[in-house]
This record gives structure tokens, C-alpha cells and sequence, in this order.
């Protein structure tokens, strides 16, 4: 591997290639699925294929900034027409959305081919991509380790070279967690600049849909496209979304916060070295370190398992057997509920639901999901105090490089607290990146996140961008394409 | 903070799910750890920190818009695992109803 001269090329390449001519919208997709043959039936990050239907889509894709790029999305994004939409939950088995999603409908309007929906944890709940009906997707650098979770498909093929762009959903770190386990760019951006119309509600005040891609320019292309108001969500921001065109500009003259306190313990020494390393080529750069403490994961943690469980308990109340889905047979209505709901989710949704529910549930709503709300606002307040102080963090991604599967599987807090340096930026409704850092000495990707106040995405593209070329300033502004990292050894 | 096995069975009905004999105990087991861990917030002051639900940027809703584009109840309907015309069919919600 490969012959195939278009695998692993960036989206940008991928679309000038396109329009100049050179290669057909169909090559450009089938590209993807060449290294897929090699990889796919290990990885298992697809959820969902369908040869014709992208070799229609990819005949017929429209011209745009995005014609002839493949993508994958992650089977909680509704598409109409081409795939089922599942959740990863034998509760929607077989189920086939009505409409499109309105960032599916714009990446469609750009002329991006939907090549494959990614597998994810049942209702994007885990950490490791093995909550899925489908079973486990594995991590491509290490087939005996997890792809991060929840949106590991998209992530997992990303990383091998199925489609050089992806779109998952990070309700508590969805996105960037498993980006930083799989080797590739994952943007969580600002609350309320995508929309989530279409996008299967789990937590709603913190769901966002989000970007994975291998280069910065390509998730500044990418959001620049998505990114902006719409009629059917009423949670996106009115005003026009800032613009990232600027991405290779440099950081000179940025300040980012070094909060050292939180890697003390408990952080892989792998993970404290990229961050030492990420913090040294932002300097070269021009950036410059401002250290200070800051409150402990522990706590957003703690909040985010009362609010997200709370809003899922309400959420996934619409999966009753009615009106879409399995239905078990009944003779009443209540053994129907019951029935198809207990026969249709796995044991991490009906966790957090029965958590969830409890968390609201008379007596004791003030003491769990009442303070949950007041923590929250504590911990917003507690980056508004950082920003004053920096234009962005830096931070983990994760605690630990990829986990071997079934680590953490028998253990619920264990998963949830993989999460502990993501699941801030939900609460506060804040934009984050994971930044890949290359590969650490077992051969495991290193990754690095940045984090900033609200849409600060231009400045975190910025900053991603002068980690992508490890700080040289010399190469800033030359030719985008950086060389794709993926060590294949087949 | 823990929660034993009535209390699991008693959410479980609220959620309209059952958990299986067996696994109860382990539910039961699991919720206490988390609730064990999410107590940490007791630590915090909150004195003078409000409820946020929403980030409050993005709050800021706005009236109804139509936009003319509207699902067809064959489509709403084409998921349906049971249906009888234009509607959805249950099982007798009501009991006891004299003709």
C-alpha cells in the first residue's frame, strides 16, 4: 500500500484535483475504500456502506468547494436516502431518517459524497467505541486498543484514510478524545455555531456536532463551510460565525495559559511530555506560556454525569416502540415501552438514563441536578477568569494514550474519567482541538488539546496549525499539504 | 450516598425500563460508585453561583419562523413498526370503556 497516488491526500487537494480535472469525483471516492480494503475488516469503524449509492452520489455531487471529497459521519447524524440511521442502538435497527440533517445538507450543497456512516456508542454514550450494537471499532495504530469513543468510526477512518474529513458529535468529549487516540485533528467548536437540527439529541445544552480531518487547513475549510445560523435550531447563534480563513497566519504575539497544576497526577508521562513539547514549539512560534492553576477535571466530571445523564433520561424518552424502531409484542401499552425499551438499549444507556432519572426525580433534584446547574456555572465562570488571563489553554486530550479494549469496560467511572480535561468545554459551551503531536515511543498517536473562549476558533486553528509544522515559523504560509503521518506497514 | 436494589427498581419503572433480576445488584452497585464520586461537588462554594441550563449566549431564542418545508405524514409514518392509515397503532390505552 499504496498505489493509489490520491489516498491520504488532504480534502483540499482532494476538491482542486477534482475541478482542475484531474481525477473524477468517483476515483477521488473509491480512493478511500482501496485502503479500506486493507484495513477495514480489522478496524471496523463503518457502520453503515453502500457501493452504489456512493458511486450515484459521487456522479452526481454538485460543484463546490467540496466536489468529489469523500466524508464520513457518524450514525447519530440523519441522512435521508442513502443510509439507515442507527445511534448505534438496536432500539433504531433499520431505521431510515426522513430528512437530512442541516450540516449533512450543506456538506452535500458543497458537493462532499457521504462515503460511509461511522460507528459510534450507542447514542454517543462511552468512551471507547465498544457501547456500539455493532461492536467494537479498534484503533488503526494498535488493533488490540480502542479508537477513543464516542464517534471512534469517523475517527478510526479518518486516521487509516477512508475519507480525508469526518463528522462526529462531542456531548463530553466525543470528538476531540478519540481525534487524539486516533491520530487526527478534532474540533469541538463553539455551542450554537453548528447546528444540531438532525443531529439524534443526547445532552442537549452540550451537544455539538463536530470536525475531525488530519490538517488544520482542512478543519478550517471544513467549518467554514458548516459553521453559521439555522432557521430549524433555535440554539444556533444569530450572527455570522468568525471567520478562520486566517488558520496559517502564526501564533506571534498569542498568549496561552499552562494550568500545570492539572497534569501533577494521574496524567501518562507520554501525555506530559507532548504537552512540554507542544508548550516548547508554541514559544519558538512567538506564542507566549502564562502559568496558573486551575480547577480540578474532577469536578466538571462530577457535574457533567448529573446534567448529561438528566438531559438523556428526557431525550431518549422518545424511544418507546411507537414510532420508529423495533417494537416488542404487547397486549398493552405500558409491557410495549417497557418491553421494546429494555430490549433495545444496552447496558450504558439504561445506566445513564436510571442516573439521569434519579438525578431528577422528586427528592432529589436539588441535591443533584439543581447543584449540578450551580456547578456549572462555577466552572464557566472559572475559564472566563483564564481567558482574561490568555487567549487559549493548553491542555490534555486525555489522561492516557489509547486504552487496550475492554480496560474500562466493567468499570462506568473508570470511562467516565477519561473524559476528565474534555468534558470542560461542554459545560462552558467553549470551542476545543485536539492537536495531533505525533506518535509516542510504543507507536501510539500523542495529541494535545486547545482550548478558548467562545468562538475562538480562529485562534485555536492558529494554533494547531503552528503544532502541525512543530513551530517552524519558516514554513508558515508555503504550500499546505503536510505529510501524512500514517505508518502503514502492510 | 447509595442506592439499593428498591430504589434501582423504583427509577427503572420511572424510566419505563426493567432491569433484569440479576443485574440489579450490579445497578445498584454502580449508581452508588457514581453518586459516591459526584458528591464532590459538596466541596465546591455556591454560594453566589446561579443555575446555568444553557450556555446564555446561545439562549437567546427567538420567535417561530415557518419555512414552508414540512414532512409528509407518509414520510413521518414510513418508520412506523405498526400503522393503520394515517395514524400510528398502539395497543388500548384506555381501559374499560363501555360501548
Amino acid at each position: 500500500m499504496s498505489a493509489n497516488r490520491w489516498w491520504g491526500r488532504p480534502a483540499t487537494t482532494l476538491a482542486a484535483c477534482v475541478a482542475r480535472g484531474e481525477l473524477s469525483a468517483e476515483q477521488a471516492v473509491e480512493s478511500g475504500w482501496e485502503a479500506a480494503s486493507t484495513w477495514e475488516g480489522d478496524v471496523h469503524a463503518v457502520a453503515h456502506a453502500d457501493a452504489t449509492v456512493r458511486a450515484r452520489a459521487a456522479r452526481t455531487a454538485p460543484p463546490g468547494p467540496l466536489r468529489g471529497v469523500p466524508v464520513i459521519v457518524k450514525d447519530n447524524l440523519c441522512t435521508a436516502g442513502d443510509y439507515p440511521t442507527t445511534c448505534g442502538s438496536r432500539i433504531l435497527a433499520g431505521y431510515r431518517a426522513p430528512y437530512d440533517a442541516t450540516v449533512i445538507r450543506r456538506l452535500r450543497a458543497a458537493g462532499a459524497v457521504l462515503t460511509a456512516k461511522g460507528n459510534m456508542d450507542e447514542f454517543a454514550m462511552g468512551s471507547s467505541t465498544e457501547f456500539s450494537c455493532y461492536g467494537p471499532t479498534r484503533n488503526p495504530y494498535d488493533l488490540t486498543r480502542v479508537p477513543g469513543g464516542s464517534s471512534g468510526g469517523p475517527a478510526a477512518a479518518v486516521a487509516y484514510g477512508l475519507a480525508p474529513l469526518g463528522l462526529g458529535s462531542d456531548t463530553g468529549g466525543s470528538v476531540r478524545q478519540p481525534a487524539a487516540f486516533c491520530g487526527v485533528f478534532g474540533l469541538k467548536p463553539t455551542y450554537g455555531r453548528l447546528s444540531r437540527y438532525g443531529l439524534v439529541a443526547f445532552g442537549s445544552s452540550l451537544d455539538q456536532v463536530g470536525l475531525f480531518a488530519r490538517h488544520a487547513g482542512d478543519v478550517a475549510l471544513l467549518y467554514s463551510l458548516l459553521a453559521g445560523p439555522d432557521l430549524r435550531d433555535a440554539t444556533t447563534r444569530a450572527s455570522p460565525p468568525p471567520d478562520v480563513s486566517a488558520w496559517d497566519r502564526g501564533v506571534k504575539g498569542l498568549s496561552f495559559g499552562w494550568p500545570e497544576n492539572l497534569w501533577r497526577e494521574g496524567v501518562e508521562p507520554e501525555v506530559v511530555a507532548a504537552l512540554e513539547e507542544a508548550a516548547a514549539c508554541l514559544e519558538r512560534a512567538g506564542a507566549r506560556r502564562v502559568a496558573f492553576d486551575f480547577l480540578p477535571g474532577t469536578y466538571a466530571v462530577a457535574t457533567y454525569y448529573l446534567v448529561a445523564t438528566a438531559e438523556a433520561s428526557s431525550n431518549l424518552a422518545r424511544f418507546d416502540g411507537v414510532r420508529y424502531g423495533p417494537r416488542a409484542p404487547s397486549t398493552d401499552v405500558w409491557s410495549l415501552y417497557v418491553r421494546s425499551r429494555s430490549q433495545g438499549f444496552g447496558p450504558e444507556v439504561k445506566r445513564r438514563i436510571l442516573l439521569g432519572t434519579y438525578a431528577l426525580s422528586a427528592g432529589y433534584y436539588d441535591a443533584f441536578y439543581l447543584k449540578a446547574q450551580r456547578a456549572r456555572t462555577r466552572i464557566r465562570r472559572e475559564y472566563q477568569a483564564a481567558f482574561g488571563r490568555c487567549d487559549f489553554m493548553l491542555l490534555p486530550v486525555a489522561p492516557t494514550l489509547a486504552f487496550r479494549l475492554g480496560e474500562k469496560t466493567t468499570d462506568p467511572l473508570a470511562m467516565y474519567l477519561s473524559d476528565i480535561f474534555t468534558i470542560g468545554a461542554n459545560l462552558a459551551g467553549i470551542p476545543g482541538l485536539a492537536v495531533p503531536l505525533g506518535l509516542a515511543g510504543s507507536g501510539l498517536p500523542r495529541a494535545v488539546q486547545l482550548v478558548g473562549p467562545e468562538d475562538s476558533e480562529p485562534t485555536l486553528l492558529r494554533a494547531g496549525r503552528a503544532l502541525e509544522v512543530r513551530g517552524e515559523v519558516a514554513r508558515l504560509g508555503r504550500e499546505h499539504e503536510t505529510e501524512f503521518p500514517w505508518p502503514m506497514k502492510r | 450516598m447509595s442506592i439499593d436494589r428498591d430504589e434501582v427498581r423504583r427509577i427503572a419503572d420511572l424510566a419505563r425500563l426493567e432491569i433484569a433480576g440479576g443485574d440489579v445488584d450490579r445497578m445498584a452497585k454502580e449508581l452508588s460508585a457514581v453518586l459516591d464520586f459526584v458528591a464532590a461537588l459538596n466541596e465546591l462554594d455556591l454560594a453566589d453561583c446561579e443555575p446555568t441550563s444553557m450556555v446564555p449566549a446561545a439562549a437567546s431564542l427567538r420567535d417561530d419562523e415557518p419555512d414552508g418545508r414540512r414532512l409528509t405524514s407518509e414520510a413521518a409514518l414510513a418508520a412506523a413498526p405498526e400503522r393503520e392509515r394515517d395514524f400510528f397503532l398502539v395497543p388500548p390505552v384506555v381501559e374499560n370503556v363501555n360501548p
